[in-house]
């Protein structure tokens, strides 16, 4: 899920996030990731979310990427340290 | 950042412009106890129009619902207004980040405990010298002394990565290791940013503004040194130096796009560089608030269009540099679809060896009778003085 202290803001291109901890800020850089990014709480792991978004296994590498991207700059962080 | 399936390249993006800015300058006062020679907004005295505290806050409401994140507040010196610290407050409540910039007058030992107890606010240190010397030439007798005892107090209080911020000279380009090492000592970042000809700096520029020899050197020491150095994006102008993406950060001018300035008055200008009718794109009291001229303002929609490439269109760089710095150009009375005065490829010397008029900008809150070392501010009491003697009108 995301961080407590990341704010997302939607854009046309898809969204900007702005961690108010590290002061980072990250591109969602389509709105399927955005779609996936906000649906994670809803899911058990990542792969689940981005398949329940309509990504097809072939497709799934860029996101994992990206998702990992997001964990290493603590945008994302694992449900259970909430 | 995070790369996903093929779209249009995100500079492309932000070249037609956000719904809001990513983040905003924001100078709560002209005000200034300092008088620095290259000061972007001539600051010196109060504006009796300044915004009050309620019109202040109203604005933080606003960039609240625009989900802008964070403001860096300057001036003028920020502190020296009496509600500062109200408004800083505020801003953290409202999910608007702070970083403020402050030559360090008020920073004493009480204000660096309570900076160092919040998780949202940054400081910034003006310094422009890693020697009094070289700094109190341009900035003032006594102002080295007064950033070093900020930055003492921030360290002693446990204040972490306190910013360290330059603008670079002729004079100190020679001093970017030492400014690393200063940082490095308080514990803090270095934020190293480009001379603008704009305000008082116009008068200046040509004396301290780093030669063709020293923006090479500069641009070396940025490409060896960039991860852990702040620029503000601000030396996009000698990316064609090197390979693209050697320098760090978004080499494209967001003003209108992504940054804007928001001045004492309300006034609202296309970046902090740019205080000129000529970019002047609205006010937020009388043009019905920033969201509108955000959006709506004609000069912002024209920055949002595709520029002109002109006499920079046949030039093999201009996709690094996009032809630099539009306030840079305008204030050294430059065609803006021409060559930045300190283009890389030299093409911004013949330029200026040419016969140039030089825009004034409608504002200059100097201080009469110029730099006599700090000034004791007594902000309480109004200036008996008729308001229109604070703008000198330039008949330019």
């Amino acid at each position: 899920m995301l961080h407590p202290q990341v704010a997302v803001r939607p854009e046309p291109f898809g969204a900007l996030l702005y961690h108010f901890g590290t002061r980072k800020l990250s591109f969602l850089k389509n709105r399927t990731i955005v779609e996936v990014v906000n649906s994670l709480p809803d899911h058990p792991d990542v792969r689940s979310a981005c398949r329940a978004a309509g990504i097809d296994d072939d497709q799934l590498a860029p996101y994992l990427h990206a998702f990992g991207v997001l964990v290493t700059s603590k945008m994302l962080v694992a449900k259970e340290n909430q | 950042m995070t790369a996903v399936a093929p779209v249009p390249r995100l500079i492309e993006q932000f070249e037609h412009g956000l719904d809001a800015p990513i983040c905003l300058t924001w100078e709560l006062t002209y005000a200034c106890n300092l008088s620095c020679v290259h000061c972007l907004s001539s600051s010196g005295k109060r504006d009796p129009r300044e915004l009050s505290t309620r019109e202040c806050k109203d604005i933080i409401d606003e960039l609240e619902r625009m989900q802008v994140f964070y403001v860096n507040i300057g001036g003028g010196e920020p502190t020296v207004r009496s509600d500062f610290w109200e408004l800083v407050d505020y801003a953290t409540e409202h999910h608007v980040g702070v970083k403020f910039s402050t030559n360090g007058v008020r920073i004493d030992e009480a204000v660096a405990a309570k900076l160092a107890a919040s998780d949202y606010v940054d400081v910034q240190i003006s310094l422009d010298g890693a020697t009094a010397e070289i700094n109190d030439a341009v900035r003032g007798p006594g102002s080295f002394a007064m950033a070093i005892r900020a930055l003492e107090n921030l360290k002693n209080a446990g204040f972490k990565d306190a910013k360290i911020s330059v603008v670079v000279t002729r004079q100190n380009v020679d001093q970017l290791d030492d400014f690393k090492a200063l940082a490095d000592n308080y514990g803090a970042t270095l934020r190293i940013t480009r001379l603008r000809p704009s305000g008082r700096g116009a008068d200046v520029w040509d004396d301290l503004h780093p030669t063709a020899e020293q923006q090479v050197q500069l641009y070396n020491w940025l490409v060896a040194h960039g991860e852990g150095v702040l620029t503000g994006d601000s030396f996009f102008h000698l990316s064609g130096l090197g390979e693209p993406g050697a320098l760090a950060g978004l080499n494209l001018c967001g003003a209108g796009r992504v940054v804007c300035l928001i001045d004492p008055v309300g006034d609202v200008y296309a970046c902090p560089f740019a205080i000129h009718e000529r970019f002047l794109a609205g006010n937020i009291l009388s043009d019905n608030g920033f969201q509108n001229v955000w959006q709506n303002a004609p000069l912002f929609l024209e920055l949002r269009e595709p520029q002109s490439a002109g006499a920079c269109g046949s030039c093999g760089h201009y996709d690094s540099c996009r032809g630099g710095c539009m306030a840079a150009k305008f204030f050294t009375g430059l065609p803006l679809d021409g060559p930045d005065p300190e283009c890389v490829q030299g093409f911004g010397e013949p330029a200026l060896a040419q016969d140039r008029d030089k825009p004034k900008s409608h504002l200059d809150h100097s201080r009469s009778g110029g730099r006599k070392g700090p000034v004791p501010l007594k902000l309480l009491a109004m200036p008996a003085k008729a308001p229109q003697k604070f703008c000198n009108e330039s008949p330019v």
